[in-house]
């Protein structure tokens, strides 16, 4: 079957429940489910048979509801339950659920689980989009791996083991390997203690993480997207503020009262390429050259007291297209004129190129393409040999595991497992990853268990 | 960023330019249309146009002195756009400058004149700026929508100096709401007076030195957005909110200097106006300017040059308008307002409808064209 | 008596407004900006007046205005939601516009300086006096409400009044509210449920422009007899204030509608007549009372004005 619209899923017997809700907040319960299937012009009676059917797919499918609850005053599980609703109300007898215990508390997803067992039991068929095995296996009759857009694997649960899919999920490693020497790391530039990040709801993204990076090292940060990684760089890099838990930079601890803003963590001596460089890294709509000092646009070298001088501008450009093979070579040009592995390199060249003490890397190469990623990645080697300290976050494990001296493991925003790469076993990585749970490494290493 | 002699950088601009004719050929085209509804020959109207604005001295600059009005609008309007922010308020913050110019040449009758005009740059952008502010800060703080609260505020400032020019600055005995007369020593002097003091003969209009002032501000406009650290990081900040605050800009100081500057640039028409032409302080003086202005920016492309261009383009709209509705009655000065909705319609709310085709000919264009 | 002077005065003052600003309401719930009531209103209030002018009947008259204000609301529509351009900027183009158009047409049309001609008769709406109206004259008090406040309007009046709980009803207990509510808060929850949300904000702003239209007719072939030159004079402005106020819900625009049109007619009353403790109240501060009332509930000092969570975002932009 085609389906060229959300109608056409719908008709078909397609309900999804999404990873973002979408659900109009000011609007009970009530309303959210009847939304496009309201029964009629005037909502009365269309609402109280809706009434009537939420309190009977409430009480078949474990799925309660105060159908006048705003859905804004309506915790995260809550929300999740007037999605499944949605979809059961409309008739679908396909279910399909993506990342639904991103969000929730372990107590709630195990209610989540009871809905989906009832749902199973009524003859519905439910699709589980998931990363962590434990739910694959608690849950699950079948099981399809995908890796990089592609069917890898179809198998019934009941014959798989959680090593198996691991090794599924993560392949093989390819022969991504950096020469490098092995790391020699100096004294600590960054120690994070306790560190709690918020996202803009007050739902808790990073949950207490404690890890140091040294000079001289590279510190890489595993695990699937959406785990938190993305608010911790964020949270170091200044953008967005910790709610709690403290930090020591170079030794010393920052006192609560001490700015950390982006342009405080810059003077710090701290560079951060970002994990997406068109939404974060870059002006697209700059001329490249433009976009290469962004973040340092103050800079004396830049600056005389009022003229920024184009021809320092150039300058610097010039040194870096060069240093870095960017390509095309003109700065004039905007930034959105170059290639993905092109304006990685133009974002890479301004964070380096300043010789920082401490380099956070989001997603090094996302979107580029082989010879740059080799580029990249031997430069990132070459700067941690100068003694710059690096902490890399990726989604790609062979990248982690090419670059990394010491690897991080993050689910859940925890870190569930800290490793020396040298050796590291790729399928033990891949099940902490998918959230189960690694005995400490070692006495006194900073890890945290997972929660699962 | 400079543009550089490579055809690389001549197309940059080739393109927007093209663009922009053509929006504003399109935009003409439908004024035509309704030149056409109310029985009038298009053609022969845009002669007259023309003539009327350029046809003798005089009227070029009458068509300057209206222009200098909008460079100052657009300007204003432009610096902010750069920052993301629609300053609707030009023509409040420039009607609330003129108090300002105004009480200032009330009270400073026996200065001297290089005093005065000093004086009156700064007080113009103080007040201009200063109603400008407000608004900028409840959107940085509260995040009160800047659109809405200019608009509130352009309303205020009118009843505010309706009130002031009713009951307290008016010349006693006096029936119409103005001032008295200025001292002649705080005229801003005209450009045909100071032209005929080196022997220059060119036409009687009201067109005076704060002409001189608009092309400064043009070239102090252009320095400061793609010059200065502090115009990087209001560019940045129209373009991409979240890499601005990547690269350490913060947004609520932007958004207020932003349109602080936005209002003292449109606080500078009351030194047009009031100091350089009616030498009083009177009802309504920047007479739409402020709405021009938001037109002006648009089709200027929010850059200086282009600015002047569209300024001149709408000084000549305005002049020979005059002149139209003398020789076509049934053309009256509206017509102008309707060109320049048109404009800002064309130009802004349907900037890249022509985008593909005006592309396309690109394309075909000669081959020395291909990028 | 004054008061009911005062509450007739009112009443008539707030008719243009409601109509306006419910209309405004609807664009404005489904996502859109929508400055540009003044320029509808203006247009509609020409239409009204000219039409009426050449046929001599006012209910064609106010076809007419009803037809060019939606003309107007689907020219934004198509710039907004089909060319995803800058709602503000639009808006202001079709304000300044229609203030043209509208003169320019008018002194061509009707050569008497932009003014169309005066309306008699069936071509403007006259006041109807209610059953019992001259009977009930005499009676003080109530009497007198009576035959001022309640009855003696025109049609459009009585419209306004009937307005405000239509539009609520509509807006609240009806399958087309719900969607016009969701759209505006969230696009996404709309378009996954299987409905179009362009469709939906067409529709918006087609019911916008009726009312807005009403709103222009009004003004010229009810309150007054002609189309005078930007005779809106600013109360697309007012009616947009009155719906932020109203905090974008139908009661409570009505009553700021209210409120607004109550201090225009005191203040005309009053005017010059010192009141008790502070003297003679300027009466352009007065007049700038209500947009010094709309800051102050931007600024969050009185009350919160939470704007529909979409509004002003093109759909497809955010993504």
């Amino acid at each position: 079957m085609a389906f060229s619209s959300p109608q056409d899923a719908l008709a078909a017997g397609i309900g999804m429940v999404h990873q973002h809700f979408m659900l109009v907040e000011p609007f009970t319960v009530l309303d959210n489910v009847v939304l496009g299937v309201e029964g009629g012009f005037l909502l009365r009676a269309g609402l109280a048979r809706a009434r009537a059917e939420l309190a009977r797919l409430a009480r078949e499918y474990h799925l309660e509801v105060d159908p006048d609850a705003r859905v804004a005053d309506l915790g995260v599980g809550q929300r999740q339950r007037v999605e499944i609703l949605k979809a059961l109300y409309r008739g679908a007898e396909i279910l399909i659920l993506d990342e639904p215990t991103a969000v929730l508390t372990p107590q709630e997803a195990d209610h989540l689980f009871e809905i989906l067992r009832s749902l199973r039991r009524l003859g519905k068929t439910v699709v589980l989009i998931t990363h962590k095995l434990r739910e694959i296996r608690d849950v699950t009759d079948v099981v399809t791996v995908m890796r990089q857009g592609r069917v890898v694997a179809t198998r019934p649960t009941a014959e798989t083991t959680v090593e198996g899919l691991a090794e599924l999920m993560v392949g093989r490693a390819v022969a991504l390997r950096v020469d490098k020497a092995p790391s020699r790391p100096g004294e600590p530039v960054l120690e994070v203690t306790d560190l709690v990040v918020e996202d803009g709801r007050g739902v808790r993204r990073v949950k207490g993480v404690s890890f140091g990076v040294r000079r001289g090292e590279i510190v890489g940060v595993a695990g699937v997207a959406g785990n938190g990684q993305s608010e911790l760089v964020e949270t170091l890099s200044g953008i967005r503020p910790a709610a709690s838990g403290r930090i020591h930079w170079k030794g010393q601890e920052l006192a609560d009262v001490e700015p950390r803003s982006p342009r405080d963590w810059r003077r710090r001596g701290l560079g951060h390429v970002p994990e997406d460089r068109q939404r974060m890294g870059l002006v697209v709509a700059f001329a490249a050259r433009e976009s290469a000092i962004l973040g340092y646009h103050r800079d004396d070298a830049y600056n005389g007291t009022i003229r920024l001088h184009g021809s320092a501008v150039a300058a610097s450009w010039t040194r870096q297209a060069a240093e870095y093979d960017i390509r095309p070579a003109d700065g004039r040009r905007p930034a959105s004129a170059f290639s993905g592995g092109n304006q990685q390199k133009i974002v890479l060249a301004r964070e380096l190129d300043r010789h920082p003490d401490l380099l956070l890397v989001g997603q090094p190469t996302r979107g580029v393409d082989i010879g740059a990623i080799e580029f990249i990645h031997r430069r990132l080697v070459a700067l941690r040999d100068a003694g710059t300290a690096l902490l890399v976050v990726s989604v790609e494990l062979d990248e982690i595991l090419a670059l990394a001296d010491r690897i991080l493991v993050m689910h859940d925003g925890r870190i569930v497992g800290e490793i020396p790469a040298a050796g590291a076993d790729e399928r033990r990585l891949g099940l902490m990853m998918a959230g189960l749970a690694e005995r400490p490494s070692r006495p006194g290493s900073l890890a945290t268990t997972g929660v699962e | 960023m400079r543009p550089g002699s490579s055809r690389a950088a001549r197309l940059r601009w080739a393109m927007p330019a093209a663009l922009t004719t053509a929006n504003l050929g399109l935009a003409l085209a439908l004024s035509a249309v309704v030149i056409l509804l109310v029985g009038e020959n298009p053609l022969r109207a845009l002669g007259v146009l023309a003539a009327g604005a350029f046809g003798n001295a005089e009227a070029i600059g009458y068509t300057l002195y209206y222009a200098t009005s909008f460079v100052f609008t657009g300007l204003a309007v432009a610096v902010a756009f750069h920052a993301g922010l629609f300053n609707i308020g030009a023509e409040g913050q420039a009607y609330i400058a003129g108090l300002g110019v105004g009480l200032l040449c009330l009270g400073g009758g026996g200065w001297p004149t290089a005093l005065v005009v000093a004086a009156a740059v700064l007080t113009a952008a103080a007040f201009g700026a200063g109603w400008a502010f407000v608004p900028a800060w409840l959107q940085a703080r509260r995040g009160s929508h800047v659109v809405i609260t200019t608009i509130m505020f352009n309303f205020i400032a009118s009843a505010v100096m309706t009130h002031l020019l009713v009951n307290v600055l008016i010349k006693p005995g006096q029936q119409s709401p103005e001032t008295r007369e200025f001292a002649p020593s705080t005229w801003l002097p005209q450009l045909h007076e100071l032209a005929g003091r080196v022997g220059l003969e060119i036409g009687r209009s009201p067109l005076n030195l704060s002409a001189l002032l608009a092309l400064g501000a043009c070239a102090l406009v252009w320095l400061y957005v793609w010059h200065t650290r502090w115009g990087y990081e209001l560019r940045a900040l129209g373009h991409n909110p979240t890499a601005a605050v990547y690269g350490g800009i913060v947004p609520e100081r932007i958004v207020v200097v932003a349109m602080s500057i936005s209002g003292a640039l449109a606080g500078l028409v009351s030194l047009n106006e009031i100091m350089g032409v009616h030498h009083r302080l009177l009802l309504n003086f920047p007479g739409g300017a402020g709405y021009v202005g938001i037109a002006v920016a648009l089709m200027g492309r929010n850059h200086p040059a282009g600015i002047v261009l569209a300024a001149v383009l709408f000084g000549a709209l305005y002049q020979g308008g005059t002149e139209l509705s003398f020789d076509v009655p049934r053309l009256t000065r509206d017509m102008v307002v309707v060109i320049q909705g048109m404009i800002i319609l064309v130009c802004g709310a349907f900037e890249h409808a022509l985008r593909g085709p005006v592309r396309a000919m690109f394309r075909r264009g000669p081959a020395a064209g291909r990028a | 008596m004054i008061a009911a002077l005062l509450a007739a005065a009112t009443a008539r003052g707030a008719a243009p407004l409601v109509l306006a600003a419910l209309g405004g309401l609807f664009a404005e719930r489904s996502g859109i900006v929508d400055i540009g009531i003044e320029g509808k209103m203006l247009a509609a209030a020409f239409a009204a007046a000219a039409t009426a002018a050449v046929t001599g009947s006012a209910w064609t008259g106010l076809a007419a205005g009803v037809a060019a204000s939606v003309a107007l609301a689907l020219a934004h529509g198509y710039a907004c939601i089909s060319h995803h351009g800058n709602q503000v900027v639009s808006g202001m183009a079709l304000n300044i516009t229609v203030s043209g158009l509208t003169a320019v047409l008018g002194n061509a049309w009707f050569q008497q300086g932009g003014q169309t001609p005066l309306l008699a008769g069936g071509a403007r709406f006259a006041p109807i006096h209610l059953p019992g109206a001259s009977w009930l004259a005499g009676v003080p008090g109530l009497g007198a409400i009576y035959v001022e406040v309640v009855s003696g309007h025109n049609v459009l009046v009585y419209a306004a009044a009937a307005a405000g709980p239509l539009v609520a009803w509509l807006v609240y207990r009806t399958r087309f509210g719900l969607r016009l509510r969701a759209v505006g808060e969230s696009p996404g929850a709309v378009d996954t449920a299987g409905i179009s949300v362009a469709a939906t904000r067409y529709r918006a702003l087609v019911v916008g422009g009726v009312l807005c239209g009403l709103s222009g007719a009004y003004l010229s072939i009810a309150h007054n007899a002609a189309f005078i030159r930007d005779m809106s004079a600013g109360k697309g402005y007012l009616a947009l204030a009155a719906l932020i106020f109203g905090q974008w819900r139908p009661g409570p625009t009505l009553l700021a509608c209210l409120l607004f049109a109550f201090a225009d007619a005191a203040q005309t009353r009053l005017q010059g007549t010192p009141l008790p403790g502070i003297g003679v109240v300027p009466v352009q501060l007065i007049q700038a009372l209500p947009y010094v009332l709309t800051v102050a509930l931007l600024a969050g000092v009185v009350g919160r004005a939470v704007a529909p969570r979409a509004i002003g975002v093109p759909y497809g932009d955010d993504r």
